[in-house]
This record gives C-alpha cells, structure tokens and sequence, in this order.
C-alpha cells in the first residue's frame, strides 16, 4: 500500500473515560480506552479482533458520537482529514458513517423488519432492500414479519442489510456475523469486501478471526481498551512466527483448531491497570521493564506493535 | 439420566409453517451433543423447548421418563445466545448471579468475573462480560443438563477456551449433560462427542 495515500478515517491517542459515583457524592473516573491508534485507507477492511471489554464497541460508539452523557473522550479522530468533531457526528452518521450494531435489541420490536431497514429514506428504497434481502439469503416473507419472529442469524442479517441500503464511505460493522451459518457469514463479508473494491472502508469488529483472515487487510489486535498490535491479515495466517505480540500469538493458539489451549488469567479490570505493558502480568516473557514502564507503539517489520521485545 | 426430544414439532400458529418437524434425540448425562444446522432451521427453538420455556405443538420432552417439571428450578438450563436479552436490565448483576441459587464466591476467578462487577447494572458491562454471569448463573443452579445456545461467539478465542475447559471440567466432577449449538464447526469437534445435523435430521459423522 503506498504511503500517501489518502486516510479515510485517522484515530490518534484516543482514550475514553466514564465517570462513575464512588459513594454518593464523590465521582471517579474509570479509563476504559487510552491511547488507542488507527488508520483506516479507502478500500480497505480492517477487522478489530481482541479479548471481549477491550473497548472494541466503544470504539465504535466513539466514532460515532454515541457515547453517554457521562463519557470523556480525549484524543483526535480525522474523518477525511478533517477533525470528526459532535457536530460532525451528527451530520455524518447514519449518511457517510453506517453502523452495524451488536446488539440484536436496536431493532424496533414493533416495527416490521422491511420497512424498518428501508428507515426514512424517501422514496423508499424497496427495491434494493429486496435484492439485498435475497443476495443475504433472507426469504421473501421476511420483509413482513417482527424481530421477534427472526431468528439470531436472520436478525443479524436484516441488521448489515440497514447499513448496505446506505451510501456509506465507511461501515462499523460490530458483530455482524453471529448466529450466521458459514456460508451466509460469507456472503455478508463478500458484500463488505465488495464495497472495500469501490474505495469506501469497513472497520470490522469481531471474534471469529477465521472469517477475518480471510476477508480483511490488516487485523487490529485490541487488548484491556489499546492497540497491541496492528498486522497484515497474511501474517495472522502464517501463525505465531510471524505475529509480534506475545498476545496475539496466545489469540493464535486458543483457537479450536490450533490447540485451545488458553494463557492464563484474565484482562486487568479498567479500574486497576498495571502499571507497566498491560499485558505484563499474563505474559511468558515479561521482564521488570514491562513492569514498570508502558511500552510505546512502534513499527517492527511492517507492522505496528506495543511491546519492548517485539522482533 | 437421559433428556429426549421424542416427535417434537412446533409452530407458532396453525397457519404458519412448521418450525420443527418430527424431531428426534436424546442426551445422557455426561455426554455432549453438538446441534448444527444453517441459520434458521430452528435451533434456537428446539433450545427453548427442551428447557420448557415453549411448549411443543406436538410431541414431547421427557426428563429421565417423565415430562420436564413444571415447578422450581428446572433441572435443563439454557444459556441464550443474547446475554443482553436475558439478564434483568433493572437488577444490579449481583441480583443476577443470586438468582441461580447460593453464590458461590469461588467461581470467580474461573470465569474472570471480578466483585466490582457485582455492583453494576447490565448496561454497563460488555457482551462477553455479561456472558460469563449468563454461564455461572446456570451452574450454580445445579442443573443436570446445560443447553448452550451459541453462546461463545461473543467472546474472544482466549476467554471462550477458557470457558469451555471450565464447563467442561464442571460437566465431568458432576457428571452433566451438554448440548451445545453452534456454527464452529471446529468447536463442535473439539468438545462434543456426537454431532447432530438438524437440517438433514441426522447424525453427522464427527471426522468429515
């Protein structure tokens, strides 16, 4: 990829906190993001992978501006160059911005799923939320019937389909592939990949590192609310030898076909954060260094990557 | 003890299609079955009925013999594929966890959950975070069989073989039952030691 290219979508030391009542009168603030890095190009497909509460669908929430009332965002985002400030958001979101979200409950129960994906788009979109419907393996009778009526995979599937209808320049798509049989999580993804070949960008959060290997550019590995390390999916289909972060090797191995077999411990708890690398207290080769000091991101063969020893 | 689907079919009103139809299985205990099919095929569903929460159109569950108990705590748990849809938005996740039984603070650490947890409402923990309290719920109930409704796909590869080694390991010392539903198919032959095919009805030979 040449360097010059233009980015679509620049995060620069993002973090994100919540305040949070201690007792009753007093607050804390509780880090949940810090420091995060990421560049999205036009056409590509970046998959966020990482432990669950890394911050992956806060992440979203702040691209979009969606965070609650009580959320501090620090740091930079840069949509087109531009700074992606509130008033941004608001006008971009939903137009130039789509998001797939996680959660089955943002479908309105009450309304049938068709006319809820066609939205307030005038005139109706009905034609293309069809084919689009069909292309996703969506029966005909589904456009009539409630959420509740869906399955989880046809859920999930009426949920991309609301973000396809869009012209979107850069879907957020969070989850989109649970509850989906194989071949109809691959066809979503070949929709996404599809509109990556048109220039626009997806930003692709999910666990099923399978289905990301095979579809996005560069996997972004997120752990305890950062960036751990950023490689070309090519690398990830290599396996450990070729990944940079003892992390992203442990992701690697727990795989069912790759052994299953887990590292020890847990994600430290956003209110008690090492000191040192985050990833210290789990790791194989942590040393006093990694205890005490918070390694910076740094570009090791091509790749971007948190650790002091990485090769 | 053995949990059989005998003739089970189900629809939701007689002018709509069948969602389950004629659907044969049974489970002992200390066995684990894996149910695949696309999405769809009523899954979910034959998850629901099994555990009593649908009563089936035609057919029936049977429990060691007898029909699935009406009262207390039912002995067939199911853990759902939406952690968010099936905890109390309005209970602090302590209520939650009490809800299955006595809490047993030892459990913790084995499933990560940490006591600040506790405290907080289900709005504010993630997907996976609330997972966990999904699948100690059910543990603690003292189930005799567990019916996990994909219920990992929300979680990263690490803590999801955590968890697994963890059921597992629970299923064993006392001798559980396990149906576990999923689209991995890599998952399905790593834990289980029969794989159903719901779409086709039949049993599915594990090595293809």
């Amino acid at each position: 990829m040449e360097a010059k290219k233009k980015t679509l979508l620049e995060i620069h030391n993002l973090s994100v906190a919540f305040w949070m009542y201690n007792g009753i009168l007093t607050q804390d603030q509780l880090q949940v993001i810090s420091d995060l890095q990421l560049t999205v190009y036009p056409g590509e497909i970046v998959a966020v992978a990482g432990s669950s509460g890394s911050g992956k669908s806060l992440l979203a929430s702040a691209i979009l501006g969606l965070l609650p009332g009580n959320a501090v965002v620090r740091g930079h985002l840069y949509y087109r160059g531009k700074e992606l400030d509130s008033v941004q958001q608001t006008r971009l979101r939903g137009k130039e911005i789509a998001w797939i979200p996680q959660s089955l409950t943002y479908l309105d129960p009450l309304m049938k799923v068709g006319k809820q994906a066609d939205g307030h788009r005038k005139p109706y979109p009905t034609q293309k939320r069809r084919a689009l419907f069909q292309r996703l393996n969506l029966p005909k009778e589904t456009e009539n019937l409630y959420p509740f009526q869906l399955s989880g995979g046809m859920a999930r599937r009426v949920l991309v389909s609301t973000a396809m209808l869009t012209d979107a320049q850069l879907v957020i798509a969070d989850e989109p592939t649970p509850g989906m049989s194989l071949e109809q999580a691959l066809e979503a993804l070949k929709l996404f990949r599809e509109m990556a070949d048109q220039g626009r960008a997806v930003i692709l959060i999910t666990h099923d590192i399978d289905l990301a290997l095979a579809f996005a550019d560069k996997i972004a590995v997120f752990y305890a609310g950062t960036t751990v390390e950023i490689a070309s999916a090519s690398e990830f289909r290599m396996g450990p030898a070729a990944l940079r972060h003892p992390y992203s090797k442990a992701l690697w191995q727990a795989l069912p076909q790759n052994g299953f077999q887990p590292i020890e411990g847990f994600q430290p708890y956003a209110g008690a954060l090492p000191k040192g690398c985050l990833f210290a207290p789990r790791c194989s080769q942590a040393t006093k260094e990694c205890k005490e000091q918070k390694p910076a991101i740094r570009s090791v063969r091509g790749g971007e990557v948190r650790c002091f020893y990485a090769t | 003890m053995r949990l059989e689907a005998r003739k089970l079919s189900f629809r939701y009103h007689r002018k709509q299609p069948w969602i389950l139809n004629n659907c044969n299985l049974s489970v002992e205990t200390g066995s684990r079955l894996a149910l695949v099919a696309p999405s769809g095929y009523g899954k979910t569903t034959l998850a629901l009925l099994l555990s009593g929460y649908l009563q089936p159109t035609e057919g029936e569950v049977i429990l060691d013999g007898r029909p699935l108990p009406q009262k207390g705590i039912c002995p067939v748990q199911l853990i759902y594929q939406h952690p968010e849809k099936a905890i109390n938005p309005r209970w602090r996740l302590r209520q939650v966890l009490e809800d299955g039984g006595q809490m047993q603070e030892e459990i913790f650490p084995a499933f990560g959950i940490q006591r600040e947890w506790l405290n907080r409402f289900p709005g504010e923990l993630s997907a996976g975070e609330l997972q966990r309290f999904c699948v100690a719920r059910a543990l603690l109930s003292g189930a005799s069989f567990l019916i996990c409704d994909e219920i990992s796909t929300m979680l990263d590869v690490i803590t999801q073989a955590q968890i697994w080694n963890k059921i597992l390991e629970e299923a064993k010392n006392r001798s559980m039952g396990i149906i576990v539903i999923t689209h991995n198919l890599a998952l399905a032959t790593k834990i289980c030691d029969q794989i159903y095919d719901l779409s086709k009805q039949e049993y599915r030979d594990k090595s293809s």
